[in-house]
């Protein structure tokens, strides 16, 4: 009774499918090797190591990939029904623990491969000279905030004190006012809501990321740096940009309808550019 | 049989009457039904939601009839996209695969006439559907559907109507239809679970059980473990819009000129306990259909399912090392660079059980006898998907190169291909294979064909671009890409428009299959044995469609394991679970002569009609 | 027919592999109902012990999200002031505590077949669960006349959370109670004692939940 009827048309199945899988690598593997769509340019030395992690990622997914993807596509026509008898086989224990080990070694390279440049950003304290900008979320626009000549932010004003104010009338008093009382207030300068970020390059800055109401995310592509801005927490981030030049900051979390519209500009300037802009603002402050 | 408890527990009789045999049906083959249809409604419903999406993407302007101002606007793209993802992941994904699929064959899988609590089966079956009323229902209110994507995070969904369009009841409806839903999972998850381990019929060792109960079996336990604590999420969070407690909302925010009245919450405690959910959820999604995978993939290539017992250790690893990682959806939240570090090599360490499954697959089709049937076909396109969507993950899972993806359309695709697809033909596979025994027709196989080349093809055409939109850093949940130079728009757009009409024709060819469902229902080529697939399990020993208490009242009893094909010598190529040792003998005789008698008919058949023209 | 004479291969083949439980049947699920002396009954109720088993477990998964909630928005903000609990609770522990002691003296009595005995001090276990409710809204009455509301500071809105929902699930062993206590089980797929035993375990782990929460709240302030 061993009658060995092959399934009809399955030839034209497998050789379909398995073209198709071909294809699929082949586009998939000329798009990222073309780099026809890509990263901006990095803009910090951080970037440049997120590029190699990625880069050392993508060579070993890519690989397992290719190999799997193929392999698939291979076993789907190799082994289609053409009145064969299949191998009853159970498993075999050493390849198991083969790929299961050498999965495992690559995984766990990889992620503590990954670690030095997060430890750059989130471990490691910045420089005890880096500019501190203080940088606000609001639905749905950033503004920003510089200490000044002595370095420190002032206090803002206490909810209390906000809500003691409009209960007096004014109604636009806000805990994210400055509270006069602080003299280290005094100084600060503040680049109200839909203002630019504008940084000095190789300076190391030092963000302070806040939100005022819902929580929003500060982005730069080209800083390949991401952190939200949660509301009741303060979060710091720190980089050294190395090219001048204006980038986009386009908000990173849902925050609301306009979501999508909020965004500003990341204006990097020379020294010495920076500088005259700077005196600009502090003039424009003092008035 | 006394000792033997499935079945002997209910006095099993078949309801009368339309209301109870098929509405409040206790009956688990009738909710299991009544699970796939749910979920065949929500995912049109959420394909709707993604072709409005897309049309909005690609082409803003468009007109379209039922809009207010004839073309859709951004806020209520973002209500499109929150009620996408929801409707998806909660009465899709956690519905058909396990709800669906697993209550109509985990029983009869494991050899019990029914599911060990029917009652409860019943509620939460209706509690799912009542929970999908409400959440559908936010469609309908003023100030329309929630605005805060599936995952909802406060503050913006903890204050109510002053944090925007979409916050007000609208958001509370969600809320509330969540935690209903988190109810209705619960009773279905202990259902299942005290359902596997005490109605195993005799025999069915846990190392004999088919893979498909044992994907069924831990994703139930994911279920008992996660929901819970999105219900006291859900909760916190309602107390918090309602009734003006501060467990996420902070102090001092400042929305709309308005100074909100909270105190110092900490809306990292939602992200917490959301993703102590979340992450094991999207393995609830996936867990199904790795099972179905794997029972589809050794029947159609008639071989044992190589490495049974890697593939089981694999899914308890998956399972376990699920609830160790869900910090990697935070790594720019502001949570604890160290512990970020630690969830990222934990995250990857998933990839190895991962990797075992997907060794396992292609070395179950290494020297096999493939046959390419509409349900095989979508098994292989499952592990296809299953590799190019894991794979991105891995790049998601370091925090270092997460910082640049995350919230962006890398997500959007890894999510997609390995959740949005590799899941749903999961349930393409299942639902062809099983199709026959369910309802006694086949689907088409050649429209099913048709519609598998169509949407194998489409969603990588759909998926795969988003990778390239999430390289130049483009933002999820973005209505419109003002924030970006013209440079970066003029590049995105003719890959938006490839999206968008990739979307069209994959969603028109759902189309073919619904209308495959529907019309197999009716005309099907009819099923005529009890097991057209030469299938070893239990549910192809019984009649077609099953009577009411599955077996009959005979308990089954279970000789080896359950995938027994290609065994040398055997004069076929299966050996079914049930058949006892001494009787296999008489077992494939009976088959032979069956043949004979078909052919003998057939023979006289044409003999007759020969003579009739002569 | 080649069939016939490829008959005699297939005892070989079909020998079991080993994989599972052997060749001869094993019991999947059963193999300590043979055994034990309560017999039939015993294993058709087990499926209602695992079911409870599960239960308390996601129930359990529950509390803990809302105690790691605590402990996670006690260390943030700066809004926190304890809640001074009202002694009136540890009365309620107290009657909670002595509900457990006369639901197992019911058991015992239902045991030894004294039904009237076993009504009466399932109905004491039953009124001295709603006690409990009662003493519990005593509690929450005392705490907003001292000004503390549900929304006033985070502990106090833990304490009516806490207090709340573990309530809700006391109320429904109360139900649980009344109906073991009430209902017939002529035709019921499991017998009273059963029902009783069930209710009983679900009803100690309230007992047990309660005093762990009463502790974190006193304890973790
Ligand atoms: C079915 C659902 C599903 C599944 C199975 C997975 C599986 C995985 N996911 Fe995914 N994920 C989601 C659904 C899913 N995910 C969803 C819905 C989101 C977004 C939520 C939101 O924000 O809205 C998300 C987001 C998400 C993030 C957060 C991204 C961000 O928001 O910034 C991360 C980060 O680590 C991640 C990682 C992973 C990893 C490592 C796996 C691994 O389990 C994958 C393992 C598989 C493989 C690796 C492939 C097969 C293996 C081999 C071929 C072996 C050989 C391989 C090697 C040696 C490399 N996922
Ligand atoms: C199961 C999950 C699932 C599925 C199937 C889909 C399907 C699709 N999704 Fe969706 N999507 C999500 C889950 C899913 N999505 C989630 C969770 C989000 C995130 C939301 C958020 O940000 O909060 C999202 C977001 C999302 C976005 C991102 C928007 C943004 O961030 O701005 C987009 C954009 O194009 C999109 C598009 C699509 C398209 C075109 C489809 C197409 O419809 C694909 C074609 C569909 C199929 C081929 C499936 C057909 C299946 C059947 C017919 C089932 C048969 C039934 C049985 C057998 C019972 N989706
Ligand atoms: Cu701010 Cu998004
Ligand atoms: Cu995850």
């Amino acid at each position: 009774m061993l009658r060995r009827r092959a399934c009809a048309g399955s030839t034209a199945v497998a050789l379909i499918l398995s073209l198709l899988l071909v294809l699929l690598v082949a586009i998939t593997v000329y798009l990222f090797v073309a780099k026809a769509y890509w990263f901006p340019v990095s803009i910090t030395e951080f970037g440049d190591k997120v590029d190699i992690q990625f880069h050392r990622t993508l060579i070993i997914a890519g690989i397992v990939f290719v190999l799997s993807q193929l392999g698939l596509a291979y076993a789907i026509f190799r082994f289609r029904d053409r009145g064969q008898k299949a191998k009853y086989v159970e498993g075999n224990n050493t390849m198991e623990a083969v790929w299961t080990i050498a999965t495992l070694v690559m995984f766990v390279g990889l992620g503590i491969l990954a670690r030095s440049a997060w430890a750059d950003v989130h471990f490691r304290d910045p420089a005890p000279g880096a500019m501190k900008i203080e940088v606000i979320g609001q639905q749905f626009q950033w503004s920003f905030r510089f200490p000044g000549a002595d370095g420190v932010f002032g206090r803002y004003k206490t909810v209390e004190k906000a809500l003691a104010e409009r209960a007096h009338g004014d109604q636009s008093a806000s805990p994210w006012q400055l509270d006069a009382t602080d003299a280290a207030g005094k100084d600060d300068i503040v680049l109200g809501a839909g203002s630019e970020l504008v940084i000095p390059v190789n300076r190391e800055v030092e963000l302070w990321i806040r939100s005022q109401d819902v929580t929003h995310s500060f982005f730069v592509r080209e800083l390949r740096l991401k952190q939200d801005a949660v509301p009741g927490l303060l979060i710091k981030v720190h980089f050294t940009a190395t090219q001048t030049g204006t980038y986009e900051m386009p908000c990173a979390e849902l925050c609301g309808l306009g979501h999508y519209r909020m965004h500003t500009n990341l204006k990097i300037l020379p020294q010495d550019q920076f500088d005259k802009w700077m005196a600009e603002e502090v003039a424009a402050n003092a008035q | 049989m006394v000792t033997h408890d499935s079945g002997a527990g209910h006095a099993h009789q078949a309801p009368t009457g339309f209301l109870w045999k098929y509405i409040f049906s206790k009956d688990h083959k009738v909710i299991g039904i009544q699970y796939i249809l749910l979920a065949l409604f929500s995912v049109f419903l959420g394909m709707a939601l993604s072709i409005l999406m897309r049309i909005h993407l690609a082409w803003p302007a468009l007109k379209l009839p039922f809009f207010e101002n004839g073309a859709i606007s951004p806020e209520q793209y973002l209500a499109l996209l929150t009620m996408h993802g929801s409707i998806m992941v909660f009465m899709v994904l956690t519905t058909a695969p396990q709800s669906g699929f697993g209550n109509y064959f985990l029983p009869i899988q494991i050899g019990a006439a029914d599911m060990a609590f029917p009652t409860l089966n019943m509620l939460s079956f209706w509690t799912t559907f009542v929970s999908l009323c409400v959440v559908t229902a936010a469609f309908f209110v003023p100030e329309g559907a929630p605005i805060g994507g599936w995952t909802a995070y406060p503050p913006l969904s903890g204050i109510g109507k002053v944090a925007g369009p979409g916050q007000g009841p609208g958001m509370t409806l969600w809320i509330v239809g969540v935690a209903i839903f988190c109810g209705a999972s619960l009773m279905g998850a202990l259902n299942f679970i005290t359902t596997v381990i005490d109605l195993r019929a005799k025999g069915m060792s846990l190392l004999r059980m088919p893979l498909t109960v044992w994907a069924w079996f831990i994703t139930a336990i994911l279920g008992l473990l996660a929901f819970g604590v999105l219900l006291a999420a859900c909760i916190l969070l309602l107390l918090d819009r309602s009734l003006g407690t501060s467990f996420f909302v902070p102090v001092g925010l400042v929305v709309s000129d308005t100074i909100i009245n909270h105190k110092g919450g900490s809306p990292l405690l939602w992200q917490h306990l959301f993703w102590f959910f979340g992450h094991p959820e999207v393995y609830i999604a996936i867990l199904p259909g790795m099972g179905v995978a794997s029972h589809l993939l050794s029947t159609f290539a008639r071989k044992p399912v190589f490495g049974y017992r890697a593939m089981v250790y694999a899914l308890c690893g998956i399972g376990f090392l699920g609830f160790c990682v869900w910090g990697h959806h935070m790594f720019v939240s502001g949570m604890s660079p160290y512990s970020a570090f630690a969830f990222s090599l934990l995250t990857m360490s998933i990839g190895v059980p991962s990797a075992i499954k997907t060794f396992n697959w292609i070395g179950t089709l290494w020297d096999s006898k493939i046959q390419f049937t509409t349900a095989m076909l979508f098994a292989l396109g499952f592990v296809s998907l299953f590799v190019t969507g894991g794979l991105s993950g891995l790049f998601l899972a370091q925090p270092t190169i997460d910082l640049y993806f995350h919230d962006g359309y890398f997500v959007v695709a890894h999510f997609h291909l390995i959740m949005g697809v590799a899941a749903i033909f999961g349930m393409f596979g299942a639902l062809f294979f099983w199709f026959p025994k369910m309802f006694g027709k086949f689907l088409n196989e050649g429209l099913g064909k048709i519609h598998f080349w169509f949407t194998f093809i489409g969603v990588y055409a759909i998926f795969m671009p988003m990778h390239w939109l999430g390289l130049l850093g483009i933002n999820r949940r973005y209505s419109a890409f003002e924030a970006y130079s013209p440079s970066v728009r003029a590049q995105i757009a003719p890959i938006q428009t490839f999206i968008t009409v990739a979307a069209v024709i994959t969603i028109a060819a759902q189309l073919l299959f619904l209308y495959n469902f529907v019309w197999s229902l009716w005309k099907g080529k009819k099923c005529a044995g009890d097991n057209p697939w030469n299938a070893t399990t239990l549910e192809w020993s019984i009649p077609t469609p099953p009577p009411f208490d599955n077996f009959a009242g005979d308990e089954p009893v279970v000789y080896r394991g359950a995938y027994e094909f290609s065994v040398p010598d055997a004069p076929e190529d299966y050996a079914p679970q049930h058949v006892a040792p001494a009787e296999l003998g008489k077992y494939y005789l009976d088959l032979a002569a069956d043949r004979l008698k078909g052919f003998t008919s057939k023979v006289a058949e044409s003999r007759a009609k020969l003579s009739e023209k002569n | 027919m080649p069939g016939a004479t490829a008959a005699g291969d297939i005892e070989i083949l079909a020998v079991d592999d080993g994989r599972g439980g052997g060749d001869v049947p094993r019991a999947g699920g059963d193999d300590d109902g043979a055994s034990g002396g309560r017999g039939a009954s015993r294993i058709l109720s087990r499926r209602y012990f695992t079911g409870m088993g599960l239960g308390i477990v996601a129930i359990l998964m529950f509390f803990m999200a809302l105690v790691s909630a605590y402990i996670v928005r006690k260390g943030t903000g700066m809004d926190w002031m304890p809640v001074a609990l009202p002694p009136v609770l540890f009365i309620n522990t107290a009657i909670l505590l002595a509900s457990s002691l006369t639901l197992e003296l019911a058991r015992r009595r239902l045991g030894l077949g004294d039904r009237s005995g076993f009504q009466t001090y399932w109905q004491v276990t039953t009124g001295l669960g709603l006690l409990f409710l009662a003493g519990q809204l005593i509690a929450w009455r005392q705490l907003v006349a001292a000004g503390a509301y549900f929304s006033s500071n985070p502990a106090s809105s833990f304490f009516y959370t806490f207090t709340a929902t573990h309530g809700v699930h006391l109320l429904g062993g109360i139900v649980a109670l009344v109906v073991v206590a009430a209902r017939s089980f002529d035709r019921a797929k499991v017998t009273r004692a059963t029902a009783a035993e069930l209710t009983s375990v679900y009803w100690h782990f309230m007992d047990g939940l309660w005093v762990f929460l009463l502790a974190l709240l006193y304890l973790g302030r």
